[in-house]
């Protein structure tokens, strides 16, 4: 297990990055806990690898015109300990202790977490949950891309090779604001079997905007659009029965379909719950 | 600069390292291989056991998921450096005492991660022992002496 011959440059600047992924196979290694791995199992073999670690200004967390705004270089370690997105984005703070271990928290970033892309995956979730943006730069200049819009299929995203993702921002949370996470995994650190990541806008007794972001249910996080529907009515019951028609799982190595929309259920109410607790 | 084969410059231990090396070559291959530095296991080399765990910065990474070439102008610490130290003496003690290792293969990154933990300072539950440990894979021992160990240890800190 050691990874196929590949030439490496560290990447001085956001500019020279976007130079250097201009190379056929060229490959940006960001905190490396997932590309590494797949190098070392060769299931990955780039011609090059653009190491952006060295570049400034793509880590940090600020609050900015009521949107709270991650580096897609900040360190998963970082997210974890963070006042401002405690404070700020409650839904990301609930979830960071689920992604893999201490070692890997200090060396992955929020931003390779996205663009990655692994469907059990946590942040992604989070990320379309909170109805985030994700700023982007090309060789054509920097873009902008809404969560709905930012997972593309299994592994895929509105990236192509030539891009870095620089940072995203998220709504920040207000005292109306209601989230919710839960996740079954074998052993703690695994990615999930399933998992959801749930936000809303409390409204009275009541919820609005509820968004739900299932992971580890399709090729990519997916939206529950019926069940977000009727937990906006404050129908719990009806929420766990419209899964049937939201989300159809597949059997992978962890679980058969039926049994991974049955925890998507059991999930759905304790998230559900979270949501209508009142915000201490 | 887009080249396969780098000089890099790093302190392991302590001591300054020049070294020329294959951008394929991970961490703790580098170690071993180069340095002969053999405490860092390699174990499941994609990032699951954790027996390659070592400290560059400051903090617990897994030697199997960085690149040596990443480590230019790093501050790498290894098993070997940090029980030298006497950094972990007391830890190291604990383990002996309470039987927490059999064949020792994961003990290195058992150390390393528990005392990451432990440097955080108060004394841990039980739960955030074994939470804190959870990607650290023991195959013989099973994980209650171990747990044992690093609570008795910070306890022991603690009063201190």
């Amino acid at each position: 297990m050691k990874p196929a011959p590949f030439a490496y440059a560290k990447a001085r600047s956001l500019a020279h990055a976007i130079d250097l992924l201009a190379q056929e196979d060229a490959r940006l290694l960001a905190g490396g806990q997932s590309l590494i791995a797949t190098l070392n199992m060769r299931l990955s073999q780039p011609a090059l690898l653009v190491d952006i670690n060295g570049i400034d200004g793509l880590g940090g967390i600020a609050l900015k015109d009521g949107q709270l705004e991650i580096g897609a270089l900040t360190r998963h370690a970082q997210t974890e300990r963070s006042a401002e997105v405690a404070r700020h984005a409650p839904l990301i703070a609930l979830a960071m202790p689920h992604i893999g271990h201490p070692a890997i928290r200090n060396r992955g970033t929020f931003g390779g977490s996205l663009a990655f892309a692994d469907p059990a995956a946590e942040l992604p979730a989070c990320f379309l949950a909170l109805g985030g943006e994700a700023e982007i730069k090309g060789p054509q200049g920097p873009r902008t891309v809404k969560a709905d819009d930012f997972f593309k299929g299994l592994f895929e995203t509105a990236l192509t090779p030539r891009d870095v993702l620089t940072s995203i921002r998220v709504p920040a949370a207000n005292a109306d604001t209601r989230v919710g996470f839960a996740e079954f995994a074998r052993r703690h650190g695994d990615y999930a079997m399933v998992g959801l990541a749930g936000c809303a806008r409390a409204d009275g007794a009541r919820l609005g905007e509820v968004r739900l972001a299932y992971f580890g249910v399709g090729p990519m996080p997916l939206r529950a659009r019926n069940a977000e529907a009727a937990l906006a009515r404050g129908d719990v019951d009806a929420a766990v029965a419209a899964l049937s028609t939201d989300l159809d799982p597949s059997d992978d190595i962890q679980a058969t379909g039926p049994v991974k929309r049955h925890l998507a259920g059991v999930l759905l109410r304790r998230v559900a719950k979270q949501l209508m607790e009142a915000r201490s | 600069m887009n080249e396969r084969f780098h000089d890099i410059t790093l302190t392991v231990n302590g001591e300054a390292v020049r070294e020329h090396v294959d951008a394929r070559k991970t961490l703790v291959d580098f170690l071993r291989e180069d340095l002969a530095l053999t405490g860092s296991h390699v174990g499941c080399e994609h990032g699951v056991c954790g027996a390659c765990t070592v400290r560059v910065d400051g903090v617990v990474v897994r030697g199997c998921l960085m690149l040596a070439v990443q480590c230019d102008g790093a501050r790498v610490e290894t098993i070997e450096g940090i029980a030298d130290s006497h950094e972990i003496a007391d830890l190291q003690q604990a383990f002996i005492a309470r039987n927490a290792l059999q064949c020792g293969f994961c003990t290195p990154g058992m150390l390393l991660t528990a005392q990451e933990l432990l440097r955080a300072g108060g004394v841990p539950s039980r739960e955030t022992i074994r939470t804190h440990l959870s990607g650290n894979y023991c195959r013989c021992t099973g994980y209650q002496a171990i747990v044992d160990a690093v609570e008795a240890v910070a306890q022991a800190r603690a009063s201190d």
